[in-house]
Order: C-alpha cells, then structure tokens, then sequence
C-alpha cells in the first residue's frame, strides 16, 4: 500500500544516465564474435582426428593464441553482459540480485584469467 | 517480478453458462473473464452463448449484445466503435487487440476474451492503467521549446521533416502493446514501455521540439529505455499496425549517436 502518487511511481528515482554503454559493449562483442566464432569451429573441424601435438602446434602460433585470447575474451564480456540482464530482469530480492550481479561478473573475471593464462602457458611451451 | 503462477485469489475459476435462446441459428460461445472487486471471490470464467446471426460483425458488437440482452453486469470500457478511442481494448483468442476491430468470424471455436495481462483488474474488462498514463506523463508528451512562438503563425516543418512522424502520431494509447510485453510485466514500476517509448520517440523525433537532449538523457536508463529486448510482441499486438519496438530502436540508435 504506498499514499505515493501515480507519477511519483513512474519518475522513481529518474535517469541513471546509463546504458548505452553496456548496449554498444553487447553490439561490439557480438560482431567481433561473428568472424571469430566462424574461425574457432573452421579451425576444430580442420583440427579433426589429430592428435593432442597437432592441437598444441596449432594453438602455439601467435596469430591462433591471439585470436584464442580474443575469442575467450569476448565470449565472457557478451556473456557476463547478458546474464546482467538477465538478472536485472528477472530477480528482484536486493541481496539475490547483487549476488548474483557482483558473483557473475567475478566469475567471468576469474576464467578470462584462467583461460588467457593457460591459452599462453600453450603457446609459450610452458 | 517474474511470476510463474496467479496469486491464489487470482486464479481464475469456472463460471456461470447462458444458454442461448431458443431458435438462436448460428450460436457462438464466448468464455469471458468475469471480476466484482466487491463480492470478495475469484475471478471466474462466464460462458455467454451469443446468436451472432442477429449481432454485428465484431467482438465489441457481441460484448453490447451480451450487456444490453443478457447480462447487464458484465462491465467494459467502450466507445468510439470504430478504431480510434482505444478504449476497449483487451485480450481476445490470447492477443491484445481492440474489440471493435476483431471480426468475431477470424476467431475458431470459443472466443476467449480477458483483460489487458497482468494489470490490476477494476472491473470484468476493465484494467487498471493508471501506471501507463502516469508512465506516459512522465516522458512529457507535449512540444516543448525555448525559442518563442512565431509571432506570424506556427512552427514550421518540412514535409520530410513530417514524414519521420509517421507510424508513431497514429498510436491511439490503448496499451495493447504495453500490456503484451514480458519486459513490461516483469518491471512495470521501472520500465516505461513500448506504448509510452512510441510516444517519446514521436517528441524525439519532432523537428519542432528543441529539448531532445533533455529527453534522451532522461530515457537514458538501464531499466526505463533498455528493459526492451526487442521481444517484439509490442509489433505483432498493435491493433493500429504500428511498430513500436521500431520506435525505442530508433531511441537507442540517437542514444549511440550522440557519443561519438
């Protein structure tokens, strides 16, 4: 029961005065995934039956770490944006709500990380 | 709040079953959602069954048969008959449309007819819409300048200019697209919604009005512009044909545009 009035309600707490930049983030990771996910399953389907040295061999070259690291790194920025919205949608306890924003976000910090490091500990030999 | 059930004293029980007349030769059932906030009980389900070979062509001419010959209870908001008002707009056969614009004929079997979705209910039909046309005052929905009024006659616009008015000025606020949106269901109390983002992109879009900037920063806003997924079911409701979800794509391409 809230005495507010109508428009009251509507205004809330007004503008953020953000957004666009997570929607020009979402845009930008889903373009550059375009050519870079066309290249990572060309690249597995050419990979087909060989063995564990092929894979090493192929992931050691600069240009396939790179576009690994990029492709990893793409894939979790797009991902931790959408689950972003997701959450904001759907859950509306405050606590669930920066759990799972601030866990999300750390999560996909930590296996940018993880990823990255193991894509160089490929490429370098290590 | 995303919700997967109806609150217990919304859950929507079997009603009452009026036969036809006798005689009656080309007999239509139409099940309509049935709500008295007085009585205390759920909603129900009546069963109206309608001789439409004595009732005009469209839903709204059944809903004034059934109010005027059988059950004068059963409450609706109406008026202009013809497309224009907005105002019985509801949900017939599980779409959103305005009931003087849907032939009963393009409707197979029962006619299934409920408020506007998950809105409060005042009444039967009648949904509640405060939070819409509060929503709706809250983007300003009026010229607003800072030059002074030509003393010589009106604000000029160029034909083209014009031009990027159209399929938004046509929208008559029935809120069929508003109430159709998940987006909206979920997050009403923050995100404005397609029918009240149509009306901000007509002022944005308005060659005339000299506070764009103060409108974009104002719809700039993860929850009142950016709750729109491009769900689209605004599009495929709109009884008008109009294509809001076209309208707050338009908002978010100025929105880019004017960073860099």
């Amino acid at each position: 029961m809230t005495l507010r009035t109508p428009l009251g309600r509507a205004r809330g707490l007004g503008s953020a005065k953000e957004g666009v930049g997570h929607a020009w983030a979402t845009i930008v990771t889903a373009v550059a995934l375009v050519p870079l996910s066309l290249w990572f399953v060309v690249s597995l389907i050419g990979l087909q039956g060989a063995g564990h040295a092929a894979f090493v061999a192929w992931a050691g070259s600069t240009v396939n770490a790179s576009l690994l690291i990029l492709t990893v790194l793409m894939v979790l920025h797009h991902a931790q944006l959408g689950i972003q919205m997701v959450v904001e949608d759907y859950v509306h306890n405050a606590a669930g709500k920066y759990i799972a924003l601030i866990g999300s976000k750390l999560v996909a910090a930590f296996l940018a990380v993880f990823m990255t490091v193991s894509i160089l500990k490929v490429a370098v030999g290590g | 709040m995303v919700e997967f059930a109806l609150p217990a004293n919304s859950r929507v029980q079997p009603g009452k079953l009026f036969k036809a007349p006798a005689g009656a030769d080309k007999v239509r059932t139409f099940k309509i959602y049935r709500y008295d906030p007085d009585s205390g009980a759920n909603p129900r389900l009546d069963s109206y069954e309608v001789d439409i070979g004595h009732c005009g062509p469209m839903v709204l001419d059944a809903l004034l048969k059934i109010k005027n010959e059988i059950d004068s209870t059963l409450t609706f908001r109406r008026s202009c008959r013809e497309g224009i008002c907005g105002s019985c707009a509801m949900n017939i056969d599980g779409t959103n449309t305005l009931a003087c614009l849907k032939p009963i004929e393009d409707v197979k079997g029962d006619i299934r007819i409920y408020p506007l979705p998950h809105m409060p209910v005042v009444k039967d039909l009648v949904a509640d819409l405060t939070l819409p046309y509060a929503q709706l005052a809250s983007v300003k929905p009026w010229m607003q300048t800072q030059s002074p009024t030509p003393p010589d006659g009106e604000r000029l616009q160029s034909p083209a200019e014009r031009e990027k008015l159209d399929g938004m000025w046509e929208c008559i606020l029935c809120f069929c697209c508003q109430t159709s949106c998940p987006s909206y269901w979920w997050n009403a109390e923050r995100y404005l919604g397609p029918a009240v983002l149509l009306q901000a992109a007509r002022w944005i879009m308005d060659s005339r009005d000299e506070m764009t900037g103060e409108r974009l920063d104002a719809l700039e806003d993860p929850f009142k512009l950016y709750r729109c997924h491009t769900i689209m079911n605004c599009t495929r409701t709109c009884p008008k044909g109009l294509n809001p979800a076209k309208a707050i794509g338009a908002i978010k391409e100025r929105l880019i545009e004017r960073r860099g």
